[in-house]
């Protein structure tokens, strides 16, 4: 059945589009529900167990995306041993919703994609935690704080595991609770409060475009479930595609902070720099692009939707980039550039068939460097007295060797140098862009440069120019628990290529999202490295010869700066943008309707002084008449009500 | 001789009817309760007899639900009792059962005297001129009003006679005994009298008002159509005799009534002094209870007697729909006082009820796989009734000594204080804004895909855009509550509640968790309720 519609499918399009069409687990696959299963009982036992567990609970909260890494890999050799037909896996763990005609299950998919998300997630994540260790110990709240984190990655697990939309939507809230509790979890800091609520609310319309895409899919199909949406997705019309498409992007966009949601990623580095690393750099925002390349069967059939994808990606990937370059902020700098990062994938991934697998490639290596670097950051930070500020840095390549040099790694890896892991997944990215379209090629190689450039600039500022930290500072290696994660994923940023070793993750992936001819290029693609190579190296020169040389810093950022410099500071201006457009008029109208509905006297009726003032009083005197006004509002609504009646049907 | 034509004893289907019976009877022999039994025998009486009658009509709805017979082809089950008046079909039982337990958590509410140091939250001697010596008298004797209950009573019968009614008079006289208990509970606050007496006389003055519309309306149908009867209606409408305008008309005016006591925008303007001003338990109750029967009979109206009229009244719930959901989250954003945010989040939830009830399509267009929009409504129907009396009895329990604290600001730092209340309202407050594994979740889900399939798209993304919102002033007050210190010297207290207050916030928490998490029993029950019985 599945198969006759799936070749029904191709020969009425001309890509061969992959339905999903799970087998039932058996064997070792019958234990996928645990690796959800462990990190959400480790957090429950850390948030409900109270100060019993304090002692012992950080080690817990280890041991469970340990346990579920260890699985996960067990897993992945399973799946290899299998033919490349039969790589997909289901669970039906049980019925959520059912009424007898309509039923949503808890259902788990495990397939090539979901794999590797797997391994991200639990391996990474487990990096972390162990990490979190040393960097929360003086915390009073640190069983708290691995609670979240288990909640997190189980609802992280849960969003790419699902074999539906509604448990992926279930993931996705979850991710996006277990973020504002963490970026918030500093809640003493109004800042830190004030970004999980701003986080919150952004990621909020975001989810408006997810909810929206997930009814209007599951009233085109009658399914929410990737299978019967894959099967059918051929037979809609592009139109309705399209709007599908681009309501997921929406979701995309909030999620993974790109423009025009992304004035959040900013603030959200508040939280534990842990967190910046688990959530806002390795996994979470990178949840847009698996929801994009999961919903493969759908932007395949909807090409307009696949070019705004593109353009979102290429303006975030300079917008994220041009911000970057301009924050003396260790953490923001790299927020910037993992909003610039997660940009390169959404680029890919509009690319359709040909750039799926890079925009996941990338994903894998960028989750390693950048968490490198994120925990690297957050180790140097700790060597300051919880400084942030890089232009109180310098000169700290000795002080912490250790950190020095695993950031180093990272920091090859993310500007592209040659052999390793960031180099070979941006290459791939800028050379297929190029050969969709030169003028998007152009921008990813621009970008390119200008990430040389700020990356550059922070490592001078960093590690090396003169030192300009205060005397009461003294600087020191963090301890072991610490450091071991940044070794490991060190070696990760430098050898992660390898997963492109003979086009491994290329054919590794052509089951879930299908296998396309690589366009011919204008020049060979040794040449064509040869000249993103020259371009990084002319970013890394200017920075070099701006910085380094005259290496005259100020310890206070300098006000009397050129315009563009101004506004790359004030994050392009996004939160102005907002405010604007959005949050002033929306206050205005709230207020009007506020006056108008006399809860200005709010006040007033509570015997409260706080609002007794003239304006007040003025409505004090209004609302004596008040059950005859709202009489008359109620007359006024009646006859609305007849008369739109009698108007729509007579007119 | 033959032709007086004989006489024929109306029918009454006792074994059908007997749970609304029972509620009535129990409530008139409260009234004899009061007359006759010593003041100290009469809470305990009057509230064991109440929760008494409560559970074994509670019962009785399951028996009957359980045999109601299939009617011929099958879309439906149930009968017309009561020589047409009342239609005890699968939705009427559902809403019944629905209704009965949310009495019994609102008599729980009602019977809690702990909060208040042993007495209950009603007024000692609502008489009394607030301010007067006689107040002050009644206070320290403790005295309290036991005649809640029974008036609850009434109400409740009330309630449960509304979406069972099938013709338009029995509809007017059931919106009539169901109103004027709650007027009268609504001014028996013992504390911040004069806010509850003028809550009680706005109420009553504004219920009185839109009645004559309803009144109106329904004299104007009965002037089309010829007939009280839903039935009747319908096939006077598919017949289309008469004058259209009148029954246009009549549509109109009737809707007014039944949409001001949902609380729909324009007519939701008493809502907020009305949820304020209230006993906080009357709150509770009325605001869950009523919108349940006021929904059920709104369901009843429009798809029996108007269904073949939709295409016209349909553009017109649109409006409303989305000016409701409008209106009720933007004025939420603004409220400084948890009442009047509740109040608001209702006139919202009203908007989101619309949508599912504007779902209505012909039974043949729906396919196998779709949830039909009666089981949808009465689904988020559940879920809403508990989660609202949930969070009031929550909100009751947050005071200081001068009462309840109703100001927002004063809850800020809750969730140190008393981390369990803090938690239970964070959780009601996530089930009212929707977020999934909770209730309101599936709730959203339901009406929101049953109007989407119905074509009300624009209904749909406005109603999600206000969700965004509502997500937005709920996710408020749990920052206030967690991660925003008080002010100095206004740290909010909570008192402990009896376990009379426990168990009804008990119950709104276990619905909550339990819809979320597995709907499947709960929206099968709605399914199965099937149709409305002409």
């Amino acid at each position: 059945m599945t198969s006759m519609t799936a070749s029904l499918v191709t020969a009425a399009s001309e890509v061969h589009v992959p339905v999903v069409a799970p087998t039932e687990a058996d064997g070792v696959f019958s234990l996928l529900w645990l690796v959800i299963a462990l990190p959400l009982a480790s957090a429950a036992i850390l948030l409900l167990g109270g100060r019993r567990t304090d002692s012992w609970g950080h080690w817990l909260g280890v041991a469970a995306p340990a346990a579920s890494f260890v699985l996960s890999c067990v897993l992945l050799a399973a799946l290899m041993g299998r033919d490349e037909g039969e790589r997909q896996v289901g669970q039906h763990l049980y019925t959520w919703i059912d009424t007898g005609r309509f039923e949503v299950g808890m259902d788990l998919l495990y397939d090539p994609l979901s794999a590797l998300f797997m391994l991200l997630i639990t391996g990474v994540g487990g990096l972390i935690h162990l990490y979190s260790v040393g960097y929360m110990a003086h915390d009073a709240r640190r069983r708290r704080f691995f609670g979240y984190l288990n909640l997190f990655v189980a609802a992280m697990l849960m969003l790419v595991m699902s074999a539906n939309y509604l448990g992926l939507f279930l993931g996705w809230e979850g991710v996006g609770l277990a973020s504002y509790l963490l970026i918030s979890f500093w809640q003493h800091k109004p800042t830190a409060a004030a970004a999980g609520v701003k986080a919150f609310v952004m990621n909020r319309v975001g989810d408006l475009g997810m909810s929206l895409a997930i009814m209007l899919m599951f009233v085109s199909f009658g399914t929410t479930a990737f299978a019967g949406i894959s099967e059918a997705a051929g037979n809609a019309s592009e139109d309705r595609m399209t709007i599908i498409g681009l309501l997921l992007l929406l979701g995309a966009c909030g999620k993974s902070a790109q423009v025009p949601l992304q004035a959040w990623l900013l603030d959200a580095m508040e939280g534990p720099t842990p967190v910046s690393a688990l959530i806002h750099a390795a996994t979470m925002v990178t949840a847009g692009v698996y929801l994009i390349v999961r919903s493969n069967f759908v932007f395949e059939y909807a090409p307009t939707a696949q070019t705004v994808v593109v353009i979102v990606g290429t303006v975030t990937l300079l917008w994220g980039a041009v911000i970057g370059c301009a924050k003396d902020d260790i953490k923001k700098a790299l927020a910037g550039s993992t909003m610039s990062q997660i940009g390169y994938m959404h680029l890919a991934a509009g690319l359709g068939v040909v750039g799926y697998p890079f925009a996941i490639f990338h994903l894998l290596t960028h989750g390693f460097f950048k968490a490198n670097m994120f925990l690297g950051a957050g180790s140097v930070m700790h060597a300051m007295n919880d400084d942030v500020d890089m232009r109180h840095y310098g000169a700290l390549q000795k002080m912490v060797p250790v950190t020095f040099l695993t950031f180093a790694m990272g920091y090859l890896a993310i500007i592209g140098f040659p052999g390793f892991s960031g180099f070979w997944s941006k290459d791939k990215i800028i050379e297929a862009a190029w050969a969709d379209n030169w003028v998007i090629g152009l921008c990813a190689l621009l970008g390119a440069g200008i990430t040389a450039f700020y990356m550059t600039r922070l490592m001078l500022l960093t590690f090396f120019t003169k030192k300009r930290w205060a005397d009461d500072v003294h600087p020191h290696e963090s301890p072991a628990v610490m450091t071991g994660p940044l070794v490991v994923l060190a070696a990760l940023s430098v050898l992660g290529g390898v997963l492109l070793a003979g086009d491994w993750i290329v054919d590794w992936l052509t089951p879930v999202v299908g296998h396309a001819e690589h366009h011919e290029l204008f020049v060979p693609p040794i040449v064509f490295s040869g000249i993103v190579v020259a371009v990084v190296a002319v970013g890394v020169a200017v920075a070099w010869l701006v910085f380094q040389v005259p290496d005259e810093i100020p310890r206070e950022a300098p006000q009397d700066v050129s315009f563009a410099t101004k506004a790359a500071r004030a994050d392009i201006y996004m939160d102005d943008i907002n405010d604007t457009l959005v949050v002033q008029p929306t206050g205005a109208l709230v207020k009007g309707l506020a006056v108008f509905d006399r809860t200005v006297v709010d006040g007033l009726v509570e015997g409260g002084s706080a609002t007794t003032g003239g304006f007040a009083n003025v409505f004090r005197r209004v609302q004596n008449g008040f059950v005859r006004s709202y009489a008359l509002s109620v007359f006024g609504g009646a006859l609305l009500v007849v008369l739109a009646l009698l108007a729509v049907n007579f007119a | 001789m033959n032709e007086v034509p004989d006489f024929v004893k109306p029918s009454i289907e006792y074994a059908e009817l007997w749970p609304l019976l029972l509620i009535f009877g129990a409530a008139c022999a409260g009234v004899l309760v009061e007359a006759f039994l010593p003041r100290k025998l009469r809470y305990p009486v009057q509230a064991l007899m109440s929760i008494a009658a409560v559970v074994v009509a509670f019962v009785g709805v399951i028996l009957i639900a359980l045999d109601l017979p299939e009617i011929e082809d099958g879309a439906g089950r149930g009968i017309l009792a009561a020589e047409g008046a009342i239609a005890v079909d699968g939705p009427t039982v559902f809403l019944w059962g629905l209704i009965l337990a949310l009495a019994f958590a609102g008599i729980l509410l009602f019977a809690e005297r702990q909060l208040e140091g042993g007495v209950s939250a009603f007024a000692g001697q609502a008489a009394a001129i607030p301010g007067t010596e006689a107040e002050r008298q009644a206070s320290t004797r403790g005295l309290d009003h036991t005649e809640v209950f029974p008036l609850m009573l009434f109400a409740v019968g009330g309630m449960m006679l509304f979406p069972a009614s099938n013709d338009l008079l029995t509809l007017f006289v059931a919106l009539e005994v169901l109103s004027l208990p709650l007027y009268l509970l609504c001014g028996l606050a013992r504390r911040r009298r004069l806010l509850s007496q003028e809550a009680a006389l706005k109420y009553f003055l504004l219920g009185a008002f839109s009645s004559g519309f309803f009144l109106y309306g329904l004299a104007l149908v009965y002037g089309y159509a010829g007939t009280m009867d839903f039935g009747g209606i319908n096939d006077a409408i598919a017949n289309s005799t008469g004058n259209h305008a009148l029954l246009l008309t009549g549509i109109g005016l009737l809707s007014v009534g039944l949409l001001f006591k949902v609380g729909a925008a324009p007519f939701q303007a008493w809502t907020p002094d009305v949820y304020q001003g209230a006993p906080t338990a009357v709150t509770a109750f009325m605001a869950a209870a009523t919108k349940v029967a006021a929904f059920g009979a709104l369901l009843r109206l429009f798809y029996v007697a108007f269904g073949n009229e939709r295409w016209n009244w349909s553009p017109l719930l649109w409006a409303l729909a989305i000016l409701s959901m409008v209106v009720g989250v933007i004025l939420a954003v603004a409220q400084t006082d948890v009442k009047r945010m509740l109040a608001y989040s209702s006139v919202a939830h009203t908007g989101f009820l619309l949508t599912g009830v504007l779902g209505l399509r012909a039974t043949g267009d729906i396919t196998p796989g779709q949830i039909t929009s009666t089981q949808a409504v009465l689904f988020y129907l559940v879920t809403y009734g508990f989660l609202t009396i949930g969070s009031f009895a929550v909100v009751s329990l947050v005071r200081d000594a001068s009462g309840e604290v109703t100001n927002l600001k004063r809850w800020a730092g809750l969730g140190k204080e008393s981390p369990v209340v803090a938690g239970i309202f964070a959780l009601f407050l996530l089930g009212l804004a929707g977020i999934p594994l909770t209730s309101g979740f599936t709730g959203k889900w339901a009406v929101f895909s049953a109007a989407m399939s119905a074509g009300a798209w624009p209904v749909v993304v406005a109603a999600a855009l206000s969700s965004v919102v509502a997500a937005f002033f709920y996710i408020r007050v749990i920052v206030l509550m967690y991660f925003t210190e008080p002010a100095p010297g206004e740290a909010p207290a909570v008192t402990m509640p009896s376990v009379l207050t426990a168990t009804a916030i008990a119950m709104g928490v276990g619905v909550t968790v339990l819809l979320g998490v597995l709907p499947g029993p709960v929206l099968e029950m709605a399914a199965n309720a099937g149709e409305f019985i002409r």
